[in-house]
């Protein structure tokens, strides 16, 4: 008896993993408690710096985010839409992309180098404008099949352990690996601080994490292909409220 | 200069209890780790930090290599007097850096 109730639950938890649900209620009470206090958040730093980026004229264009776009404000659930299909590309940029073709090709000034502690700052602070908002990718229409890729690179078996991000994420969201919470890897609070890191990190950051954690060769920064699985992660996570910047253990 | 995020209340009545927080963006290098060349990385981390009203000590801190990257400070006092809260803290290399911030004590 008390087996079939077990067995229930455990398929009642399965068919919960099919909703998204965010990492941020796998975090302990005090890590959630530090995301929700702006002075005690971390990822405020990066905010911060990226509110200051976001005024200065670049060299040699003298343009400012600001001379164009004016108050950030105007940012509101515009990092809700990204990873975003761009249809003259023809293949979905990230946020970060779109902030550097912005920024070399409007502001003509020297690209950011990827992860640099800028090119995060100016994206938590885009991103923070859409706080709260629901993640909204589109993945319809030209932009299926990049979407489509994406997929099957998540549940393509990869490394020398031979796991997809499916068999987990998917499969066993919710359960342990040893002690750790395996979480559903939703990617709604990106770029976010990790406690782990003791600094602000993208979503590149941490699917190289995961890749090498499978013992895979992680994917170039930019490629197609980790474009591509962005593109999907982000559509999985339609729904959540966008939380840049997480807090994260 | 290190980033810094200040949270003080502007305004407060006296006798009121208040919260200060401060969330310094340090990395707070604890002179046990070594690199990718296998050199120990020198130490560097805030060792002292010390926070004052018009001049009097509120609070101070001697910090040791156990504390993470950016700390966050959280403090609470008793609002007597208006006046400037100066926050300073001395880094191993021996910068000194202040934030200040003024309060209302009606």
């Amino acid at each position: 008896m008390i087996r079939t109730a077990l067995a229930l639950l455990l398929l009642a938890g399965g068919a919960a993993a099919a909703s998204p649900h965010s990492g941020y209620w796998d975090a302990s009470k005090p890590i959630r408690a530090m995301q929700d206090d702006d002075a005690a958040n971390p990822g405020f730093l990066w905010v911060q710096q990226g509110e200051t980026i976001w005024q200065d004229a670049q060299v040699p264009s003298g343009q400012s985010c600001r001379s164009c776009h004016g108050d950030a404000a105007s940012m509101r659930g515009v990092s809700a839409r990204y990873p975003a299909f761009d249809a003259k590309l023809g293949r979905p940029l990230t946020l970060e992309q779109r902030i550097e073709q912005c920024r070399t090709e409007r502001q003509r000034a020297l690209a950011s180098a990827p992860e640099s502690d800028e090119l995060l700052a100016i994206t938590a602070f885009v991103g923070t404008q859409s706080r709260g908002l629901p993640v909204a990718v589109d993945t319809g229409g030209p932009a299926a099949s990049s979407a489509a890729h994406g997929q099957a690179l998540f549940t393509t078996r990869m490394g020398q352990l031979n796991l997809s991000c499916a068999e987990c994420h998917d499969g066993l969201a919710g359960q342990h690996l040893a002690g750790a919470l395996i979480p559903q890897g939703q990617p709604n609070g990106y770029p976010l601080y990790r406690l782990e890191w003791q600094s602000l990190g993208s979503l590149y950051r941490r699917l190289r994490n995961c890749l090498t954690g499978v013992r895979a060769e992680p994917f170039p920064p930019n490629s197609p292909d980790l474009v591509d699985l962005e593109f999907y992660l982000a559509s999985r996570a339609n729904g959540l409220p966008v939380e840049t910047p997480a807090v994260r253990p | 200069m290190a980033r810094v995020l200040v949270n003080v209340p502007k305004t407060a009545k006296k006798g009121d209890v208040i919260d200060i927080k401060i969330l310094i963006s340090h990395p707070m290098e604890s002179g046990q780790r070594r690199g990718d060349d296998g050199r120990v990385i020198p130490r560097k981390i805030i060792n002292n930090f010390v926070c004052m009203l018009n001049g009097n000590e509120v609070l101070t801190l001697d910090l040791f290599p156990a504390i993470a990257a950016n700390p966050f400070f959280a403090f609470s006092a008793v609002a007597e007097e208006s006046g400037t809260l100066s926050m300073t803290w001395v880094d191993d290399d021996g910068t000194v850096q202040t934030q200040l911030a003024d309060i209302t004590v009606t």
